[in-house]
């Protein structure tokens, strides 16, 4: 490679746990993201390299990594905006075990998925009427503000509140379980409000509102996280919620 | 070697929650030591009297300023958290957030000047 | 941290914020003012309103202290949780017993 300018350094987390950083020179190329460079190691240098992603185009949330110490869907995001001094560091997903290599162990964030009840509880069959839902109304207003979530864990990664609690549900969870507790057809409210206010539950959020500032889809959890919160202060003060 | 580097630390909210614990935690250092002074008072006022002597000490009023600040910061942080899980959303948390930290920066010291 | 916790947290303090902004005033008054500990004893012994504040003051403060320690124990300490209570509750106990003595000796005539 002649031209240091057409050159990025790039360093990629191998091995597991007790793993470390390998660098590796990559050619720069135009609009170049993530995960081209990522693909260009594994094809060109080393095809042992493991990391996950499928669409490519920012939908299914399989491609997210630390980069440069930030949680970012690689296939979203440009080198030329995160490169620093033609320097990137490429990690798996931080909160997470390691698999191998770029491949972070997301079981532990699907599972709390469940524990927040993020599955929609349906109360009517198709004989019944479809629900009328009016956009404007203030439930349907809350859950356009949270729906939306991809599932990648960029927020899971981003939150030093899972870091230290390990129990703690995490961002992604709690946001589904807001969305759904704003749902008027959904069954499962008083069942979701005592799952997410139990030990690891939505009360251990200390607003750092770095779920925020990473979400590739510009969700707030945090906010979603606050009013479950407020709906859980009001069950309990009205003796529906029993801890 | 750590699996990777946590920049995204280094934004205000995160900073901000920082200060809230650590200032919660030196309040909570603080309380049983400003509780036995006030204690010596059962005793008699002089005693009490010649221990806040010793408050005009310069690393005494330093300390003071640093308790004020510690107070303030403490209170309006918390007031903020309030707000933010108890009203609907407000955007601009950073600016409180600076706000907050500036306010009780401010207060600790004009205490400062005013004890010096 | 659970929504019993998180409630009585966050009660704490709502009720002691215009609490300490009076405590502050307190402070800022006793200041200006030179006030030396016979002067400040010569206003508050005797005095039921400043032993109600305080009494109170030192209650919250207490309860709140002992929850934010206890989740800090946790999280940082990586306590099991009912170390982690037990410990902030001893903390929350030795507050109070130092604190309403510290009231009483500066409140009771």
């Amino acid at each position: 490679m002649s031209n240091a300018s057409d050159v990025l350094q790039v360093s990629l987390w191998r091995g597991g746990a007790e793993g470390g950083f390998k660098t590796y020179e990559v050619p720069l190329r135009p609009n170049q993201t993530i995960l081209d460079i990522v693909t260009w190691v594994q094809r060109n240098l080393d095809a042992t390299l493991s990391y996950r992603f499928a669409c490519r185009v920012g939908m299914c949330g399989s491609c997210a990594m630390m980069v440069n110490g930030h949680p970012r869907w690689t296939c979203r995001t440009h080198v030329a905006k995160v490169a620093q001094k033609g320097v990137v560091e490429i990690a798996p997903l931080a909160n997470m075990p390691i698999i191998k290599d770029l491949a972070a162990d997301m079981r532990q964030f699907f599972d709390k998925w469940v524990v927040a009840h993020g599955a929609f509880a349906g109360s009517k069959t198709r004989a019944d009427e479809i629900e009328l839902i009016k956009p404007a109304e203030p439930a349907r207003v809350a859950v356009d503000a949270a729906i939306e979530c991809i599932n990648c864990g960029i927020c899971y990664a981003a939150c030093d509140t899972v870091r230290w609690n390990p129990e703690y549900l995490g961002p992604a969870a709690l946001n589904r379980a807001w969305s759904l507790n704003n749902d008027v057809r959904d069954a499962d409210h008083a069942g979701r409000l005592a799952a997410v206010s139990a030990d690891g539950g939505c009360h251990n959020c200390h607003s750092h509102q770095s779920c925020q500032a990473h979400c590739p889809q510009s969700l707030n959890p945090t906010r979603s996280i606050a009013g479950l919160k407020r709906l859980s202060t009001q069950a309990y003060l009205r003796g529906d919620l029993k801890p | 070697m750590s699996v990777t580097r946590r920049t995204y630390r280094y934004n205000i909210l995160w900073n901000a929650a920082l200060i809230h614990r650590l200032s919660g935690i030196g309040l909570v250092v603080f309380l049983p030591l400003h509780f036995l002074v006030l204690g010596l008072a059962i005793e008699s006022a002089g005693k009490l009297d010649s221990f806040l002597q010793l408050a005009q000490m310069p690393v005494v009023k330093l300390a003071e300023f640093a308790l004020v600040f510690l107070l303030v910061v403490h209170l309006l942080g918390g007031a903020r958290l309030l707000a933010l899980e108890l009203l609907p959303w407000l955007d601009g948390q950073k600016l409180l957030a600076v706000g907050a930290a500036s306010v009780a920066a401010l207060v600790a010291i004009i205490f400062l000047i005013r004890v010096l | 941290m659970n929504v019993r916790f998180y409630i009585w947290q966050r009660a704490t303090a709502a009720v002691m914020l215009p609490m300490i902004l009076v405590h502050l005033v307190v402070i800022f008054y006793a200041m200006n003012h030179q006030l030396t500990a016979a002067d400040i004893l010569s206003r508050t012994q005797g005095s039921i309103a400043w032993g109600l504040f305080y009494g109170l003051f030192v209650v919250l403060a207490s309860i709140h202290a002992s929850i934010g320690v206890s989740n800090i124990l946790r999280e940082w300490g990586h306590m099991k949780a009912r170390l982690a209570e037990m410990a902030a509750s001893a903390l929350g106990v030795t507050l109070l017993v130092l604190g309403l003595r510290a009231v009483a000796a500066v409140v009771l005539p």
